[in-house]
C-alpha cells in the first residue's frame, strides 16, 4: 500500500516561505493569489493487511516522528 | 563537576562546547555518541550547535529521536542539568524537554553576529555567576530561531518565569524576544545564541566564560 503524508503548518503559525512566495508570484503578476502556505509532503510504501492498519500505523508515525504537532497538521491518504 | 557532550552527526559545536567546559570545570567532559544509551553519571548534560541530520524534516527532529536522547530525558527527570545550545535548544522541544518550536527565522536569512542578551531571573538561576536584569552578548548562527508556542504556552512561560534570556534586538522573529527559555523545574535550558563561542577575546567577547563558570558553580556549591 502507497502512504501520502501532507504535512502543514498550522493556521496562525506565521510561514515566512509562504509570504516570500508570495511576493514572488505578484512580482510576477499573479496578484491574484493570497494566503500562500508552503508545507511538505512524504509519500512511502507500507506493508499492512488492510488500509485500516496501515492508517493507524502511518497516523501513529505522524505523531512520533514526521509531524510537529506544536506547529503541523497532517493529512494521511492511503491507496493500494 | 561531572559533564557530558552529546555529538550527534553533523553537530559542529561539540568541540567547542568541551573546551569550554573544560575550561569551566577543570575536567573534560565525556563525549557521548548519540547512538549510545549508556552514559556515565554527570552533573551537566550539553547538547551542541551545529545541524544534526542535516536538519533534515525539521530542525532537530531525527536527533530528538536518537538512542541517546532516551538517556537524556531520563536524567532530566532526575534533575541533571541540561543545556542545550542552538540545534540543542531545537532538539529540546522536539523531544518535548521544552514547550514550543523554533522555526525558520522571520526574516528568512541566516543570522550571525553578536546578540546581546537581558539576563531574566531563571537564565541567572541556571548559571549563578550571572545577575538577572544584566545584559550577556553570545553570537547567534542560526537560520531556524523564531521560537513560537501558542497563546497559552507564552502566558505561562511568563508568568511562570520561565524565559531566561531575552534578546535587545529581536534577529529572528522569535515571540516575546526569547532566546531561551527553561522548563517548569528549571534543569533544563534551551538557547539560540552560543555562549561556547565567547569564551575569549580572540573569538570577540567573554561573556560566554561567565555563563560556564556559573554552570560549574551551581553544582559545586
Amino acid at each position: 500500500m502507497k502512504a501520502k503524508v501532507e504535512i502543514t503548518l498550522k493556521s496562525g503559525v506565521l510561514d515566512p516561505q509562504g509570504k516570500a512566495i508570495e511576493g514572488a508570484l505578484a512580482g510576477l503578476g499573479f496578484d491574484e493569489a493570497s494566503g500562500v502556505r508552503q508545507g511538505k509532503v512524504i509519500e512511502f510504501n507500507v506493508d499492512a493487511p488492510d488500509e485500516a492498519a496501515a492508517r493507524a500505523r502511518v497516523e501513529e508515525m505522524c505523531k512520533k516522528l514526521l509531524a510537529n504537532p506544536v506547529m503541523e497538521n497532517y493529512a494521511i491518504s492511503i491507496s493500494a | 563537576m561531572k559533564s557530558a557532550v552529546i555529538v550527534f552527526p553533523a553537530s559542529n559545536c561539540d568541540r567547542d562546547a568541551a573546551v569550554a567546559l573544560e575550561a569551566a570545570t577543570g575536567a573534560a567532559p565525556a563525549m557521548v555518541w548519540h547512538g549510545d544509551r549508556d552514559m556515565p553519571d554527570v552533573d551537566l548534560i550539553v547538547l551542541p550547535g551545529g545541524f544534526s541530520y542535516g536538519d533534515y524534516l525539521r530542525s532537530g527532529a531525527m536527533a530528538a529521536r536518537s538512542p541517546a536522547m532516551e538517556t537524556v530525558a531520563e536524567r532530566a527527570g532526575k534533575g541533571v542539568r541540561i543545556l542545550g545550545v542552538c540545534n540543542g535548544f531545537q532538539i529540546l522541544t522536539e523531544t518535548g524537554l521544552l514547550p514550543g518550536a523554533l522555526l525558520r527565522n522571520a526574516g528568512l536569512t541566516f543570522v550571525c553576529g553578536p546578540a546581546a542578551m537581558r539576563v531574566e531571573p531563571a537564565g541567572a538561576a541556571f548559571s549563578p555567576s550571572l545577575t538577572a536584569g544584566d545584559y550577556v552578548t553570545f553570537p547567534v548562527a542560526h537560520h531556524d530561531g523564531n521560537y513560537v508556542a501558542d497563546e497559552e504556552t507564552l502566558k505561562r512561560l511568563e508568568g511562570t518565569g520561565q524565559v531566561a534570556f531575552r534578546y535587545v534586538a529581536n534577529p529572528n522573529g522569535s515571540a516575546n524576544d526569547i532566546a531561551g527559555i527553561v522548563n517548569a523545574a528549571g534543569n533544563v535550558l534551551g538557547l539560540m545564541p552560543h555562549p561556547e563561542r565567547a569564551i575569549a577575546e580572540v573569538l570577540g567577547g567573554v561573556d560566554g566564560r561567565a555563563f560556564f563558570d556559573g554552570l560549574a558553580a551551581a553544582r559545586a556549591a
